[in-house]
Order: structure tokens, then sequence, then C-alpha cells
């Protein structure tokens, strides 16, 4: 055991820091520092930054631009790109898809792809979530049926996170009506500008359009198309819904809100019953920042580490925690909203209860808080 | 002690109710009614007040229905379980309330007679930017020129502003807080719609004239103090009928969506979940009850503590039934079209707009030494009848 990084490691940590701040313009990250709106070009354009510096994927292959960091270097590099309020790489690119692919797409696929999806000149859609198949992944319905060539796709899928902006969307669809649940079901990709897919809009109970829904009318996609085999889409979903766990841990987030609540509080920082909220957050993030560092939960062979569970579930409740915090921070500000063209109440106390409701979806979404606990008890504790 | 609605009581809430859900019972109605330019529906509005809720805690011979807080409250309670936007709370309890403890015989029933009959609206402008809670005002001041008073600073959020009267609160000249009748379009004003459809404004007096309500220049802390608690109380059973809905479309959706080939009430992970909301619902409802009781003795010291510690049930209560029903739902509840996760976000403003459960928990602690335990049936020794 050892309590402070080596020389090594604060040296790449320093670098880090140092890199993020460079690379990636201050008006973007002012931007998420403010807890202000970031948008799809601001998005793009810092995880572009990133690639050129070799930043943005550096959890993939190493010959596809990864860099066969050790998980505490890839921890620091997450905490300093938080810190230095860079934007998340798109996680549909580099958490979903494409380590999906580099572990079981052709070579040819590859080549074809994970350049573009590191680079996010592909903005990927994840169309897995469909009415009748939510938690119950499984049993979704939408069909692809072979046709010469191609694949022809009828059905829906939902929830499609910033599928406006979308270029290509991973979906899973059943191409074995016959085999039982899991069996049928294969990874597809398709082009969101085929015809026959339309994107309509679902407005969230904080006003936003984030998510969609994604409709198929006999859209015709290539054979090659099919990541891996065929009737092989659940080892990869599996795959890529256990990377999605760790992905969604939003520590080092979650940590600076806390910080920028702080400085935001003012007078009610008098308040022990403020100080009391705080310091608890304070140290329920620090139990579950460590936790993240001893077990740093990771794939191998496709298995993710179970205590990953452990990390979505707490994650996304502080994260919650913290949201509804700064709302009562804001108070009766909180009650005049962003788009008052006119108002004497600070913009940060106008944003937070629409953000608040917004990370209810949090404990729902990236397999919700309950499926989470069941794996816990399942193949942890083995009930 | 008796818990129960006597059958006039529960004829006004079933009548209440049957109207609010004729307008508001498809909640794609509600949605489209906080849309338009009003932010509510000028007809229903009338429709209440020929029923006489507009003017229901007023005076008789201010137009009113001589009712209490039981009253207000079960109409509060109808409000909540359909988030009908009309400015019940703002305008009419809240307001209303202040006119009724602070004007003169002649502005009440000038005031309250327009407000009942539903040809006015009248909002308080209380709040202000550097204010959280308060029952004072140091953002906007009064100033005294021969019987001739002009107002200028500064009130937001103010609940509803866009009324056509507007009562704002000021700092006097020599300290303490006044009311002024204000005509509303001699303001700057900026009215939006909040996330959860409530209207908020902001409103600038620049050197505006304003008529002092009630005596001139007396400093009127005490009667905001105490409208706001008459105010607080109806928005504790407005979020006392948005938990009710919470739970019951919780329940009803559990027994209806289907996933691994069962409806989720299969799932005892979740419906243990549900009976706890259940359990916060109860106990909320019988504190409100309670505090409602204490608070139409017409003690003022005692109605501030009951208020204080209903409030904090509500909010605890109001957050863990909102949030649970939204997660108990799933993705659906996310959505703007769907009911329940409106209820939430109306919940989480209701409990900012007099304080959270924070606020009130403060004020608790500091009363621990005041009573050995408490004992809710030795509170206050009003008058048996209702007051105002
Ligand atoms: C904002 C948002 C963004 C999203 N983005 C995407 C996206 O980009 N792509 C995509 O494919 N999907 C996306 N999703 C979908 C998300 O993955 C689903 O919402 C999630 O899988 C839950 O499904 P559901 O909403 O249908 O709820 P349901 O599965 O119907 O669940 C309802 C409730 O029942 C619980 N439950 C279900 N089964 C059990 C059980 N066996 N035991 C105990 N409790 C259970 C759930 O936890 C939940 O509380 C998004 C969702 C949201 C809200």
């Amino acid at each position: 055991m050892r309590l402070t990084l080596s020389a090594q490691d604060l040296a790449f940590r320093h670098e880090m820091a140092e890199l993020f701040t460079t690379v990636v313009p201050h008006e973007i990250r002012d931007t998420v520092l403010d807890g202000g709106e970031v948008t799809a070009e601001m998005i793009r354009t810092s995880q572009r930054a990133l690639d050129a510096a070799g930043l943005a994927v550096p959890h993939w292959p190493v010959e596809w631009g990864g860099r066969d960091w050790t998980q505490l270097q890839r921890h620091l590099w997450h905490e300093e790109m938080q810190r230095a309020g860079v934007p998340t790489p798109l996680p549909f690119n580099t958490s979903m898809i494409g380590p999906v692919l580099a572990q079981f797409a052709s070579q040819e696929m590859k080549e074809r792809f994970l350049p573009a999806t590191a680079n996010l000149d592909i903005w990927w859609s994840q169309g897995f979530s469909e009415p009748d198949a939510g938690s119950d992944l499984a049993s979704l319905r939408t069909t692809a049926v072979r046709d010469g060539d191609d694949w022809v796709v009828n059905g829906q899928k939902t929830w499609t996170t910033l599928g406006q902006y979308g270029d290509w969307i991973f979906t899973l669809v059943r191409t074995d009506p016959e085999a039982k649940k899991q069996r049928g079901i294969s990874m597809l990709l398709i082009d969101m500008s085929s015809p026959g897919l339309e994107v309509r809009p679902i407005e969230l109970i904080d006003g936003g359009h984030e998510v969609n829904e994604v409709w198929f009318t006999d859209v015709r996609v290539p054979a090659e198309n099919l990541v891996g085999e065929v009737n092989q889409g659940w080892t990869m979903a599996k795959f890529l819904l256990g990377n999605e766990r760790v992905g969604v841990a939003p520590v080092a987030q979650v940590k600076r809100t806390l910080a920028r609540a702080k400085r935001l509080a003012g007078a009610e920082l008098d308040n022990p019953l403020t100080r009391a909220r705080i310091a608890t957050l304070e140290n329920e993030l620090l139990a579950l920042e460590l936790t993240a560092l001893r077990v740093v939960a990771h794939s191998e062979e496709g298995e993710p580490h179970p205590a990953s569970s452990v990390l979505k579930l707490r994650g996304t409740e502080l994260q919650q925690q913290v949201s509804e915090l700064v709302v009562d921070l804001a108070g009766p500000a909180s009650l005049t909203p962003a788009s008052a063209g006119v108002s004497d109440l600070p913009l940060w106390a106008r944003r937070s209860a629409p953000v608040y409701l917004n990370y209810r979806k949090a404990s729902i979404y990236g397999g919700s808080n309950e499926i989470q606990r069941q794996i816990i008890a399942r193949t942890i504790l083995g009930l | 002690m008796d818990f129960t609605h006597d059958d006039e009581q529960l004829a006004l809430r079933d009548a209440v109710r049957a109207l609010l859900r004729s307008r508001y019972g498809d909640f794609e109605e509600r949605r489209r009614a906080v849309r338009t330019e009003l932010g509510h529906d000028e007809s229903l509005w009338r429709q209440l007040a020929e029923m006489g809720v507009l003017g229901l805690p007023f005076a008789e011979e201010d137009g009113g229905m001589d009712a209490g807080p039981v009253e207000v409250g079960l109409v509060a309670q109808e409000f909540g379980r359909v988030l009908a936007p009309e400015p019940f709370l703002a305008s009419v309890v809240l307001a209303g309330g202040t006119v009724a403890a602070v004007g003169s015989a002649e502005q009440r029933t000038e005031i309250l007679t327009a407000l009942a009959a539903g040809e006015r609206r009248v909002a308080l402008a209380h709040a202000e930017p550097g204010n959280r809670w308060s029952n004072i005002a140091t953002d906007v001041t009064a100033t005294d020129d021969d019987g001739h008073w002009t107002l200028s600073g500064v009130k937001e959020p103010v609940l509803a502003g866009d009324a056509e009267q507007l009562l704002i609160s000021a700092r006097l000249p020599d300290g303490g807080t006044g009311l002024f009748l204000v005509d509303g379009d001699a303001t700057t004003r900026t009215t939006t719609t909040a996330y959860d459809g409530t209207r908020v404004t902001r409103v600038e007096c620049d050197a505006t004239a304003g008529t002092p309500l009630g005596e001139p220049g007396a400093d009127v802390t005490r009667e905001i103090a105490t409208a706001l608690d008459r105010a607080r109380i109806a928005a504790c059973h407005e979020a006392l009928g948005g938990m009710e809905v919470a739970l019951e479309t919780t329940t009803a959706y559990l027994r209806s969506r289907k996933q691994f080939g069962v409806t989720l009430n299969h799932f005892q992970a979740l419906t243990f979940r549900a009976a706890d909301m259940y359990v916060a619902l109860e106990l909320t409802r019988s504190i409100v009850a309670w505090a409602t009781m204490v608070a139409a003795t017409g003690d003022a010291d005692e109605t501030r503590r009951a208020v204080a510690r209903a409030a904090l049930q509500v909010s605890r209560a109001g957050r863990h039934i909102g949030q649970e029903a939204i997660q108990l739902h799933g993705g659906i509840a996310m959505t703007a079209e769907y009911l329940v996760g409106n209820v939430t976000a109306h919940l989480t403003a209701l409990d900012h707009l007099f304080g959270d459960g924070q606020h009130h928990l403060s004020e608790l602690m500091t009363e621990l030494e005041k009573h050995e335990a408490l004992d809710p049936l030795t509170a206050p020794s009003g008058p048996d009848q209702e007051e105002r």
C-alpha cells in the first residue's frame, strides 16, 4: 500500500493538467466550469483537439489511438480533464461503440470506423432501447430481415440521446425471430441519413430536447454493416453495457459541482445545516472516489468488474443529491428561468431546478439503479 | 379532535374537483393552457369566481365566503391534483390574504370584491433578489414626500406578477416594512414561465407612485409573516394533492407496465418502494391537517410553528415521493408529455416558494428548549369557531 502518487505519476498528472488547458479552447472550458450549456459544436471541437493530442481515446487498443496507460493514469487523465472543464468525449463514440468495434469488428470495419469515431467525424447514437424494451432490453422487437446484400430494418427505437446530431446509429435488431430472446439479436450500424429513417424529438421535463425517437421503415442497410457474427449481438451488448456502467459514474464531475456549490453558497454557507450537508456529501464522494481507485472497474475478456455497479449506483445518487443541494442554495431564485430576458438573479440559480430534474435520468439510464442492485445481489452476493 | 370534513366542505371539494377535472383531466390541456399568452385559462378563472372560490377566505362584506384555512386547503389540494396553473395560491390566498390582513375597510372591500368576482388579479410583490424567504423588504425602498409615496427597486421572483394590481412591500423611511398598492402597468415588468408552469415576474419600480395599504407608514412585517404562513399552508395542501396523484399514477403504472414478461408489480423491490411512498403521504396528510386546524384558531405564533412543522414534512415527503415516482416509472416519467414528472417539477417549485424544508428546520432548531415534548392536543386554545 502507498498513499501518494509516484514521481512518475505526479509528472503524468502535471502533464495532463498542462495539456488539457492548452489543447482545448478556454471558451469551451469556461462554459463547462460555469455550468453553462455545452453545444454539439463545442463537443466536436473539443474532442477533435483531444484526438489530435492523443487524448480522446486512451483506453482503446494502442493501434487505434489508445495509450496503454495504467488504470491509475487513466483515472488521472479523467480527473484532470474534468478539473480543466474539458467536455467529456462523446461517450457513444469513445466508451460504447469504439471499444465494441475494437473488440469484435472485422479489420475492414475497424479501419472504416475507428479513426472517424475517435475524431468525432462520425457522431454516434445509441439505438438500443425501445418503448417496450427498457430494462428488459432483450425483448426488443425492431427487426432486420436479409434481402440480397442488404438487411431491411423495421421498428422503433426510443430515448436516443442527442440523436438529432447523429450521423450513424448502432442498433440492436432482431435477426432471428425464432430463436430465444437473447440469441436472435445482432448489432447493426446504420447511416442515419438512410431513406426510411426518421428522428422525432422528445421533450423532457426540464424543457430540453436531448432524446429522440428513431423510426425505421424499410431501411436498407448493407450486409457489411453488421458487427461480428449474425445473432451475436447480445454478447456485444453486454460488453458495451458493462463499459457504460463504468463510463457513467460521474465522480470527478460531481466533485467539481460540489466545489462550485460551496463557492456560490454565499451566506447560506453560514447555516450549520448547509455545512453538515456539504460535508456529508464531500465525505460520501471521497468514499466513492477511493472505491473507484481501489477496484478501478475494467473490462477483462469482455467482463466488467462486478463492483462497477457500485460506482454507477452511488455515483448517480450523489450526482442527484448535489444537484438537489444546488437548487436549495438557489432558493427562491430557482423559480426564475434561465430564459428570462431581464433578471437580477444569477444564472446558476435560474438553471438549478431544470438541472436537478434532468438528473433524475441518471438513475434510470445506463442500466437503472434497480438493475444495478440486482447485479450486485446476483453476481457479487450470489443471491 | 376530528380530522374529518363536514358535508359542506366535501361538497366544496367535489365541486372544485369536478370543475378542474373537466378542464385539466386531460393533461395535454394543462400543457396547452400553460403555453398561452396568459399562462392559464381566463374562462376557468371566471367559473371559479362564480363558484365563490376566488373569494373563499374573505369576509362576506368584502364579497367573500367567510371560509377558513380548511376550505382553502381543500381547494388548493384539488389544484395540486391537476397542476392547475390558475393563480389561486398567488392571487387569492397570498395577495388577497395580505389585503384582508392589512388593508383598510375601504381598501378591503374595493380590492377583494374585484378579486373575488374574477375581475381583477392581484399579486404580492415581496421576494427580492437579495433576500431569501424573508418577511421584510430591503431592496425596494419607499419614499414619503408629504403623503405622496414613491417606490424604487426590484422585486423578483414575483408569483403571477403580471396581475393588474400589485401589492409591493418596501422598506419604510423610518425602518420596518410597509405595503403599497401599485398599478401593475406603472412598473417595468418581465414575466416568464418557470420550469413547472408557474408564472414569475421581475418588477422594477423607479420612483413609482404607490398608495399605502392600511395605515400609511405602519410596519406590517408581522402581518406579512402571517399572510405568508397562510399561503404556506395552502401550498402544503397543493403539494399534498400532487403527492396523491404521484402515488396513484405510480401504482397504476406498476400494475400495467410489463418488463421481463410480467407487470412491474411482480417485483417486490418496486412495490415496497411504493409502500414507503404511501407511508410518507399518510404522515404528511396528518401533519398538514393538524397545522391547518392550528391555523384555523387564528393564533399567529402557534400557526407559525405548526406551519414550519408541516412545511418541513411536506418538503421531505414531496422530494421522496416526487423522486420515487419518476424512478419507479423509468424513462417515461422524464418526458414533458407525461403527467408524473411535471408533478415532481411542481412539488419542487412549491418547496422553494416560501421556504424549503431546511429553512423551516433551521427555525425549529432554535425552539427545542421551548417545550419538553410536543403535544399536538394542547396546542393553541383559540376560539372553536374558525377564524379568518
Ligand atoms: C434521458 C435518457 C436518456 C437515454 N438515452 C438512451 C440512449 O441514448 N440510447 C438507448 O438505447 N437508451 C437510452 N435510454 C433508455 C434507458 O436505458 C432506459 O430508460 C432504461 O433501460 C430503463 O428502461 P425504461 O425507461 O423502459 O424503464 P422500465 O424498464 O420500464 O423500468 C421501470 C422501473 O422498473 C424498474 N425495473 C424494471 N425491471 C425490474 C426488475 N426486474 N426488478 C426491479 N426493478 C425493475 C426500473 O428500474 C424502473 O425503476 C435513455 C433514458 C433516459 C431517461
